[in-house]
């Protein structure tokens, strides 16, 4: 294993570190997490920033993302491409906005992009039920799952154009005891 | 692609919004960025120069004037189509000029550092994030040097430096506390096999240790440490000396266990204390520092508990039980994220698909009134079956209690009976808790509720324990104090009867002192009450280990090993494996604390026992957890305001102050041990203090102060101030929720109208939406979707825009602010559609999101 001081250069950790709510060692631990997934794709140096780029496959095993029911739409929004593939960035980004010092205003937007599944900034029905599928593991019947999505939209829908827009989101979700 | 196109976007809008506020302050900086950067070096090489020749500060200012007005013709020059007129306005008077730009490039510097600091919290992408904040960092760095002028420069500068090494030595600092965090990967672990509502508990236990540690560095250097050191060594005096009689068995396992014989003339306990007022050659007030820190330690926990308590207030945002978005908080904030454990995911799985079906059944049939009386009785017949046992249970102590103080009388008592009082409280908290969880499967609340419930019942129990505990061990301290008064007649002649026997022997050397070990002493009863707490604290920390082992391990052992040969499914069936107790253990430690809190005054060793227990509580409940539990049937998320714990420890802590305060205030301390000995009260100590080691005025204002006339007034000062500033929080609760009941109606009355107009007038609607031009149809997506991209950011243009608008840290100022800023005005203006319930998915819809001019503000007008 190289040196700390050999992965990035001091600058780019100081850089990091005022764009990620992370301390210079857990970038650091991070850096290691990103580049343990595919050990021959990620060089040691990431001083003259390599295009490294790590498949959703791998993105996807993480302990952190196995088991989410929305790990592919988090780890498409977070890449850069859309197609979940991501640089050591966007996986810093990833973690960033996920860890608990991010704060809610911040999470709330990136939580409405991730239910946002086709992409038209706008929570519309088949998001929706998109959502509670991939929440119940289809265990509903779809006569429960209209009637949840309607309910939700009934609910949070303020300027009632029948689909939730982010600031239906964020008014809804900044006032949820869960949202964290 | 189309993220590709939105980052370029993005780009573009920030480079504009840049340059449009850098025209505004420097009035005509040309448009592209590099020759805005040459302009910077050139002011950079200015600003250099300048405190270098410090000395010749007039000419240089008129060099620089001279060469800012070159510039300033070179600029115009460059681009005169953007802003002649200004520029002739301002080569007028210069002087004036150099200023106010200075100010504006000032404000400009600032807002950039502002922007810096809150890079993190802007949702773009990181490859945009570290561009701006070069962009942003070169930028203070090139004017930062130019700012501030003559002599101010140099202070500046100065300033600025200072500001940048603070920073980095602030995160510096940051990145050594977060360091020093211990337990965080193990934490992490759990939480994520376990879902965050275990792992709150070790959070909890995390932060008592803390807690402890602190008391325990007050007691242990500021009490024992001294008091070891410079005070009187061991054996010097009766009240450090085991007594002749238990000499034989001082030093017998059963009696060090029963914390008697050696360990009861030690420094753990109250007695050790001597009651001389300094010791030492550092002259170090012993009693007085005793009493400090007895004071102190409440202090501290009380300071600790309120503080953590306030902060969590703050950032609970959430009122919890608003009944508008059930719904949409099940589908949007019911998975736990911390998940990352296929098992724990599955029962998640589980509890949301169930949760989902009972909302919508609730949905369905929401008037169904059989079923809520039901509910209601099967409620309330738990609560009366609950209070039977908490009533039991209080007997029961009382029952114990009573018969042990028979048992206290008796000689030859065994071992069973010298215990019991712990043992049955052990016994009690160790099996009404589950009992109660039982009884409260009766009633069917949501887990989160429920463990309120079950939290409150369980501290109830353990309450009426520990005070029937104390009225037991005041009846105690009673008779002690009834004692003493014959022992300590009884002292007295015996010391003046050895006095006057090595008189009458005729000796006139000074009689050979009495060996402290045979001089009679009185009960102590401060030092009983020490060793009481120690016992009760040591007896609790085994039974819980023990319970953990046999509870949980041996039966997951069991579990797991024999259902190979066996009748049925024990995995699944009858015994199973444990489940974490949240609410056992968080209260387990509250009340521990509690115990802590009491005793520590009486023996000052008794907080270093406690961080012993903690520390090895968390390893062994962390093994435990991981190796032989598992993860809750109905999972559910700890909220992130979790003072109800806190609440708890707050009640706790006060309780366990009553006790204390009582015993310092009214009882008189014994006269033969502890600091205090000799004097009629404890808190005597401070007068004495006050009289002998401060001026004569000090002491004045001391019995001023100390005057009732003084503290009742002060006291209803206090009450009173309570009872405005709780008038005043009950006037913006109802505030709020008149707005809330507000935006409640607006928003039903916009949804009506609404429903009307899609269904009384089509025509109408189809009409509008032909007469919208194309060309608008194609611009409104865009900015939708600007909007949308840039909306967390918006405070920070319009902040440039407006001189005297503050950038707070966080964009979209937080989440009240949000939730009380509706712009229902917005709802208006928006054009009736077609279709409200049926949407186009997929399809943009231009007219969809309404351009308001609040939102549009910070924007200007569309930049094409």
């Amino acid at each position: 294993m190289g040196n700390k001081q050999t992965i990035f250069t001091p600058e780019q950790l100081d850089a990091y570190q005022d764009c990620t709510f992370f301390t210079r060692k857990e970038i650091l631990r991070l850096f290691y997490r990103y580049r343990d997934l595919a050990p021959q794709l990620v060089p040691l140096d990431y001083t003259d920033k390599p295009a490294v780029t790590l498949p959703y496959e791998l993105i996807a095993g993480m302990p952190e993302l196995k088991d989410n029911p929305f790990r592919q739409r988090i780890a498409e929004v977070f890449s850069e491409d859309g197609d979940g593939n991501l640089t050591l960035d966007d996986f810093l980004d990833m973690f960033s906005v996920l860890s608990e010092m991010a704060p809610r205003d911040l999470k709330a937007y990136y939580a409405f992009k991730i239910y946002d599944f086709n992409n038209d900034d706008y929570i519309c029905k088949s998001d929706l039920e998109k959502t509670v599928n991939k929440l119940t593991r289809n265990e509903l019947t779809p006569e429960e799952v209209r009637l949840a999505c309607e309910k939700v939209i009934y609910e949070a829908d303020a300027d009632n154009d029948g689909k939730l827009s982010l600031e239906d989101f964020q008014q809804m979700i900044i006032r949820a005891p869960d949202f964290l | 692609e189309k993220d590709k196109e939105d980052e370029s976007k993005e780009e573009n809008s920030s480079s504009q919004q840049n340059r449009a506020s850098r025209r505004k302050s420097l009035q005509k900086k040309p448009g592209d960025g590099k020759k805005a950067g040459e302009e910077g070096s050139r002011q950079r090489e200015r600003g250099k120069k300048a405190p270098t020749k410090d000395q010749k500060e007039s000419e240089n200012k008129e060099r620089k004037t001279n060469k800012k007005g070159k510039e300033e013709e070179n600029k115009q020059k460059k681009d005169r189509k953007n802003s002649t007129s200004s520029a002739s306005s301002n080569s007028s008077d210069e002087e004036s000029l150099s200023e106010e730009e200075l100010a504006m490039l000032m404000e400009q510097v600032e807002q950039k550092k502002k922007l810096i600091s809150t890079m993190r919290n802007k949702p773009w992408r990181m490859v945009k994030k570290l561009s701006v904040l070069r962009e942003a960092q070169a930028f203070v760095e090139k004017f930062e040097g130019a700012l501030g002028k003559g002599k101010g420069k140099k202070l500046y500068a100065y300033k600025m430096m200072m500001a940048k090494k603070w920073v980095k030595f602030k995160r510096d600092f940051d990145n050594f506390k977060t360091q020093c965090i211990p337990w965080e990967m193990k934490i992490k672990e759990v939480e994520s096999h376990f879902g965050s509502s275990v792992a709150s508990y070790f959070i909890f236990l995390r932060w008592m240790y803390g807690v402890n540690l602190v008391l325990f560095g007050l007691i242990f250097g500021l009490v024992i440490i001294p008091e070891v050191l410079m005070g009187m060594p061991y054996g010097s005096m009766p009240r450090k000396t085991v007594p002749r009689a238990e000499q034989a068995t001082a030093m017998d396992f059963s009696v060090l266990w029963d914390f008697e014989g050696y360990i009861k003339y030690s420094a753990l306990f109250y007695g050790y204390y001597n009651n001389q007022r300094t010791i030492g050659w550092l002259k170090y007030r012993l009693p007085m520092a005793y009493f400090m820190v007895g004071i102190s330690v409440f202090g501290y926990s009380l300071m600790v508990v309120i503080r953590s308590m306030a902060r969590n207030a703050n950032e609970s945002t959430a009122d919890g039980d608003d009944d508008n978005f059930v719904f949409s908080w099940k589908m949007f904030t019911s998975w736990d994220y911390l998940i990352g454990n296929p098992e724990t995911a599955d029962n998640k799985f589980a509890s949301i698909t169930t949760s989902f079906k009972e909302s919508i059944v609730d949905e369905q049939e929401s008037n169904k009134d059989e079923n809520i009386h039901l509910r209601r009785f099967l409620r309330v017949l738990a609560n009366v079956l609950i209070i039977c046992c908490l009533c039991g249970s209080g007997y029961l102590i009382y029952f114990v209690v009573k018969r042990s103080q028979t048992f206290s009388k008796m000689q030859n008592v065994g071992w069973y009976e010298r215990n019991e009082v712990e043992i049955v409280m052990s016994l009690l908290g160790m099996f009404c808790p589950p009992l109660f969880e039982t009884i409260a499967a009766l009633e069917n609340y949501h887990p989160r509720i429920g463990l309120k419930w079950q939290l409150g019942r369980i501290f109830a129990l353990f309450l009426g324990n520990l005070y029937t505990f104390l009225l037991a061990l005041m009846d105690d301290v009673n008779e002690k104090l009834a004692e003493e008064d014959v022992v300590k007649n009884i002292t007295r002649w015996t010391l003046l009867g050895h006095h006057n026997s090595s008189v009458e022997n005729g000796s006139t050397a000074t009689p050979p002192p009495l060996d402290p070990a045979d001089v009679p002493r009185g009960p102590c009863w401060e030092t009983t009450v020490g060793i009481e707490f120690v016992r009760l604290t040591v007896s609790d920390i085994l039974v819980t280990y023990i319970t953990i082992l046999v509870g949980d391990f041996i039966r997951a052992c069991f579990v797991r090993f024999v259902n190979y040969c066996w009748c049925w499914d024990l995995e699944a069936g009858f015994p199973s494996y444990a489940e974490f107790d949240i609410s056992g253990n968080v209260l387990g430690l509250v009340f521990n604390q509690g115990m802590i809190w009491m005793g520590s005054f009486y023996a000052p060793g008794l907080v270093g026992v406690n961080v012993l227990r903690l520390l090895t509580s968390m390893y062994f409940q962390c093994w435990a957890v991981m190796s032989s539990n598992v993860p809750h049937e109905r999972v559910f998320k700890a909220s992130k305001s979790n003072n109800f714990y806190m609440g708890l420890l707050l009640l706790i802590l006060f309780l366990s102050l009553l006790p204390v305060a009582y015993t310092i205030m009214s009882l008189p301390p014994s006269f033969d041990c502890g600091p205090f000995s000799g004097k009629k009260r404890m808190y005597e100590v401070i007068q004495e203090t006050i009289e002998l080691d401060f001026p004569l005025f000090v002491a004045k204002i001391f019995s001023y102060v100390a005057n009732p006339g003084l503290i009742i007034p002060a006291i209803l000062l206090m009450v009173l101030a309570i009872y405005y500033l709780n008038a005043v929080a009950e006037a913006y609760q109802r505030a709020n929720t008149e707005l809330k009941k507000k935006m409640q109606m607006q928003r039903e009355e916009e949804k009506n109208k609404r429903n009307n107009k899609a269904s009384t007038n089509p025509m109408l609607q189809d009409l509008e939406d032909l007469l919208t031009p194309g060309t608008k149809s194609e611009s409104h997506p865009k900015q939708a979707e600007d909007k949308k991209t840039e909306s967390p950011t918006r405070t920070s243009p319009v902040g440039k825009h407006r001189k005297a608008a503050p950038l707070n840290g966080i964009p979209m100022t937080g989440g009240r602010g949000a939730a009380f800023t509706p712009p229902p005005h917005m709802f208006m203006r928006q054009p009736p559609t077609l279709g409200v319930w049926a949407p186009y998915p997929g399809q943009p819809r231009p007219r969809g999101h309404p351009p308001g001019p609040v939102l549009g503000r910070g924007r200007g007008q569309p930049r094409y």
